[in-house]
């Protein structure tokens, strides 16, 4: 998911020329390309791992929650002994909701801290930043979180959604449960909304859907009544949703207010999860759907272990959610992959990883060999009064990541 | 002719909110020079102050807990700004660069404070119940939560013009603004009366942050999204003019509806931007220019 909530602050605007400047400064410096990862790995009795998330800014709101569950996932491994007989030693770096600062935390971490693998993201713009400098180094990331797809770095393990394990059954839910003929599509103006919709409007027309508007609105937007005017002028059947950040709270505050419910129109959301509608107000969001492929509500004997866990270390009111359990999931593979390879060494792991099967809270999940990414089963989920979600439709087992969307023919030419 | 009324109502909606956050920088920004980046973490201040009070009042007294909403949150919010004047601004008179980058710095501070403070995720702050929903009149939703805002901003409006015309407090404000040796040297304790102002600009930056929780998302960095717009106002209206930036807010709620209504919202954004650059090209000192009679500037 890609929200870089820049709050439209031209007041950081300010800051930004300064802040640029101070970037390329270090940039400059600290940037040796030389280094590679084969000097990775452990010394002594503890292996290092980076964990790089925002933990100030617009995003911290989203990606605290999941630097929270991989370190849950250290402190399990570690409980077990750790990988390779090595306890894991967390190098924790902000990455300031600063996509500049992520790629230089990034290189700081591989070449100064020699972590073995780094986990760490969530928009788009920050994995983008990130990606030349793993595949430079030849590092490893672990990225938690939907995203559009039409990306597959042999340096990047998504354990998030691409678009055919979300958008894609999320549209056939609306098809086949909700009759769905008139489609709104309502988004945030940047790469994730625009990608997505471009391949809901190929769907579409493949599957006897009209699209009745499309509506962007800039990031951290908080001004929705005209586009709700506009979307009650067009009279759909449901409304496609994928505003991303703060901008979802003031969505569904003033689609609840304007006296419009589930039940009237019908709205499916694919990016807010349990974590989020604590901010919106269940009151204002209850009965409507989202579609992601994992709940706090998820049946199975590893989610009540991770639901526990989670709660134990860090509250009871704290909630489990998608992208925080695609975090935990992937400290997880890696410390499988890592035993199994017998090393910490990127390339081992890689080798190690093809076909790799974890019993996660979602499910079981494996990683696809040839583009890194995981097999997942999609859910589409209800809410309900008390903020947490129940699964109302799931798809047939996990399905395969397919990033490029190159197994549907209606996606030609995207 | 529905949709005109609609798209009216959602002018006037956005304008009010508009002039909510831009109503205490007519005080601080306008009146005193200052640029006080933080102002929306004052903003911000004022939302948690909110959130704060329905937390210990619990859910069934949700209309008590609002009410009492409005004027914490001046306090809160008032006294914030009182400490960041005794500490910060009051040594930076007249060094509005620094002034910016330090009040800058406090923002973020207080950001990280509020994030340690109730955590880094947004907060629910649900609206009392009298507020929820809206009437259909003529075709046009009025839902109340925006209605409210809309009286909120006009009484405010005129609390603040009987302050600065009817009290001897608000004389000397307007005497320090005109012409600060003079008011000086007539008696008027000028330091006091920059401590006042900045209290009141602040305060009115909280009474703002209860406003928007009806709306909006609140969580640490919610000032961001209503500083610039705020600034904007203040700009585009002449500095320090209650009347200015009262046309000011109209005349942008009422552009961005229309634009984005036309077009798409991001769209009426860049729209409204290029208007103010052009008005500015026009008229740099902004709609309503204050009168000076002192020799300097």
């Amino acid at each position: 998911m890609i929200c870089p909530n820049f709050g439209a602050g031209a007041g950081r605007r300010v800051l930004a020329v300064l802040a640029a400047a101070i970037a390329v400064g270090i940039a400059g410096c600290g940037d040796d390309a030389g280094t590679t990862a084969s000097t990775t790995g452990a010394s002594g009795d503890t292996i290092p791992v980076g964990i790089l998330h925002s933990l100030s800014g617009s995003m911290a709101i989203s990606e605290v929650s999941v630097k929270d569950a991989e370190l849950l996932a250290i402190d399990e491994i570690n409980k077990a002994g750790g990988v390779l007989g090595k306890q894991l030693k967390p190098v924790i770096e902000d990455g300031a909701t600063d996509w500049p600062t992520f790629a230089e935390k990034a290189q700081k971490l591989i070449s100064t801290n020699k972590v073995a693998a780094t986990f760490g993201g969530w928009t788009s713009a920050s994995r983008k930043a990130m990606l030349p400098v793993f595949e430079r180094n030849k590092a490893l990331l672990y990225y938690p979180v939907q995203y559009e797809g039409l990306e597959a770095s042999p340096y990047i393990f998504y354990t998030g959604a691409t678009t055919n394990q979300q958008i894609v059954p999320g549209l056939e839910f609306l098809k086949e449960k909700l009759k769905v003929k008139k489609l709104f599509l309502v988004g945030s103006d940047y790469v994730f909304p625009r990608t997505a919709n471009k391949e809901i409007k190929a769907w579409s027309k493949a599957n006897g859907f009209e699209i009745v508007g499309e509506e962007y609105s800039p990031l951290g937007n908080t001004e929705y009544a005209t586009t709700i005017n506009k979307v009650k002028k067009a009279k759909p059947d449901a409304v496609f949703q994928t505003i991303n950040g703060d901008s979802n709270v003031a969505f569904w505050k003033q689609f609840s207010d304007a006296g419009l419910d589930s039940k009237k129109l019908p709205v499916i959301s694919v990016s807010t999860a349990e974590d989020e509608v604590r901010g919106v107000g269940i009151k204002n969001i209850v009965g409507q759907y989202v579609a992601w492929n994992y709940y706090q509500t998820t049946p199975g004997a590893a989610n009540d272990k991770f639901v526990k866990a989670y709660k134990a270390k860090y509250g009871a009111d704290r909630v489990t959610d998608d992208p925080i359990e695609a975090g935990y999931v992937g400290v997880h593979l890696w410390a499988m992959a890592a035993e199994k390879a017998g090393s910490t060494d990127p390339e081992k792991v890689k080798a190690a990883s093809k076909g790799l099967v974890f019993e996660a809270p979602e499910g079981k999940v494996t990683i696809d060999g040839s583009n890194q990414h995981i097999y997942k089963t999609a859910r589409i989920g209800k809410l309900r009064p008390d903020g947490l979600i129940d699964t109302v439709f799931e798809s047939d087992g996990p399905i395969k990541p397919d990033p490029f969307l190159k197994s549907y023919p209606w996606a030609k030419g995207l | 002719m529905e949709t005109i009324l609609n798209e009216l109502f959602v002018g006037l909606s956005i304008a009010s909110i508009l002039l909510l956050v831009a109503l205490g920088l007519t005080f601080t920004f306008g009146q005193m020079n200052v640029i006080n980046m933080a102002h929306g973490e004052f903003i911000m201040a004022g939302a948690y102050t909110t959130y704060v009070l329905q937390t210990a009042f619990g859910t069934g007294l949700l209309t008590l807990s609002f009410g009492l909403a409005l004027p914490a949150a001046f306090l809160v919010a008032g006294t914030l700004g009182l400490i960041l004047e005794f500490l910060v601004i009051r040594r930076l008179y007249g060094r509005p660069l620094d002034t910016l980058l330090v009040t800058w710095g406090v923002g973020l501070m207080l950001q990280q404070l509020a994030r340690d403070l109730f955590g880094a995720q947004n907060v629910n702050v649900d609206s009392p119940s009298f507020l929820a929903g809206g009437v259909d009149l003529l075709g046009v939703n009025l839902s109340y939560p925006r209605l409210f805002i809309i009286g909120i901003v006009v009484l405010v409006v005129i609390a603040i013009a009987a302050y600065m015309q009817r009290t001897p407090a608000g004389r000397r404000m307007r005497a320090v603004m005109q012409n600060r040796p003079l008011a000086s040297v007539s008696g008027v304790r000028t330091t006091r009366v920059d401590r006042t102002t900045f209290f009141i600009g602040s305060g009115l930056a909280g009474v703002a942050g209860v406003g928007i929780t009806l709306l909006g998302p609140v969580g640490p960095t919610l000032g961001l999204a209503y500083i610039i717009d705020a600034f904007l106002v203040v700009i585009v209206g002449g500095l320090g003019q209650l009347r200015g930036a009262i046309v000011a807010a109209l005349a942008l709620g009422m552009a961005n509806s229309f634009i984005e209504y036309n077009t798409t919202a991001s769209i009426a954004k860049a729209g409204v931007f290029l208007l103010i650059v052009l008005f500015l090209q026009w008229r740099p000192q902004g709609l309503i220019v204050q009168q000076r009679r002192g020799l300097a500037s």
